[in-house]
């Protein structure tokens, strides 16, 4: 099992440095799929399944191919310069990013986040009850409001998009 | 059982990477992907937590969160469609209309 992880947690964090450092588009695109591919087998062995199911159908379906559609139509001609040579903005940039690392790592491994008072659902009553079940009957009572104002941010957004990117004929 | 502090750091490191992809690349639809690289380590931390803790708001949250990510990126994608038809370019060097 933890062998399993390790496997998972290396693939991911390769596509995640490809994203990173790959030249082409559509390469830093193929190697963002391969990371939430890995990402989905984590959930998996973190027992939950319906969020693994949805991330290999949402992220690496759908929005990862809408990625490469506007890609290949946009089918940009200026390949991005790379260079190799060190800047300051670049330094800086590593600079900051390695404290941002520091300092969530510094959060996370500390002990007493583990120390929270635990809640209503663990293991045995999500295997009991199925945790799909338990997301669905959640989501229509406890979350009721916060589900209905996603229903109008997803109309609004699919509204917005056709409105933003239609070509206006003059 | 996996321990949850290997599982945090990987969040950590992709959260990072993320962080350092908007930094430092200069391609709009890679920051655009960087972007939804730092949303996915979020993903991953609320999971984390809402095993160990024993509850389930992490994982209606993450159904929230992958909702507000999809929205983004077909809006996000839009403007740069409608960006690309005037401009030619995907460089984010050159889209500074709002620069002073």
């Amino acid at each position: 099992m933890l062998t399993i992880f390790y496997i998972f947690a290396v693939l991911s964090i390769l596509g995640a440095f490809g994203v990173l450092f790959l030249k082409n588009p559509i390469h830093c695109a193929l190697s963002l799929v391969g990371t939430f591919f890995c990402l989905g087998a984590i959930y998996v062995m973190l027992n939950a399944e319906f969020v693994a199911v949805i991330q290999v159908l949402i992220y690496a379906g759908a929005i990862m191919v809408l990625f490469l559609f506007v890609l290949m139509l946009l089918s940009s001609r200026d390949t991005e310069q790379l260079s190799n040579k060190w800047s300051v903005g670049k330094i800086l940039a590593g600079v900051l990013s390695l404290g941002i690392f520091v300092q969530i790592a510094y959060l996370f491994t500390d002990k007493e986040l583990q120390l929270g008072t635990k809640g209503e659902y663990p293991i045995e009553v999500v295997e009991e009850i199925g945790s799909i079940a338990l997301i669905g009957r959640l989501l229509f009572t406890d979350y009721i409001l916060s589900f209905e104002i996603i229903v109008i941010l997803l109309l609004v957004a699919v509204i917005g998009a056709v409105v933003i990117a239609k070509r206006r004929f003059q | 059982m996996i321990p949850i502090e290997h599982i945090l750091l990987l969040s950590a490191v992709l959260f990072t990477v993320g962080v350092m992809g908007v930094m430092l690349r200069r391609n709009v639809i890679v920051i655009f992907m960087s972007i939804e690289l730092m949303l996915n380590a979020v993903n991953l931390s609320f999971i984390t937590f809402s095993r160990s803790l024993d509850s389930m708001t992490g994982v209606v949250f993450i159904f929230f969160i992958i909702v507000v990510a999809a929205a983004e990126a077909v809006v996000g994608l839009s403007i740069i469609l409608s960006i690309f038809r005037t401009r030619k370019t995907l460089n984010i060097e050159e889209f500074n209309l709002l620069k002073w």
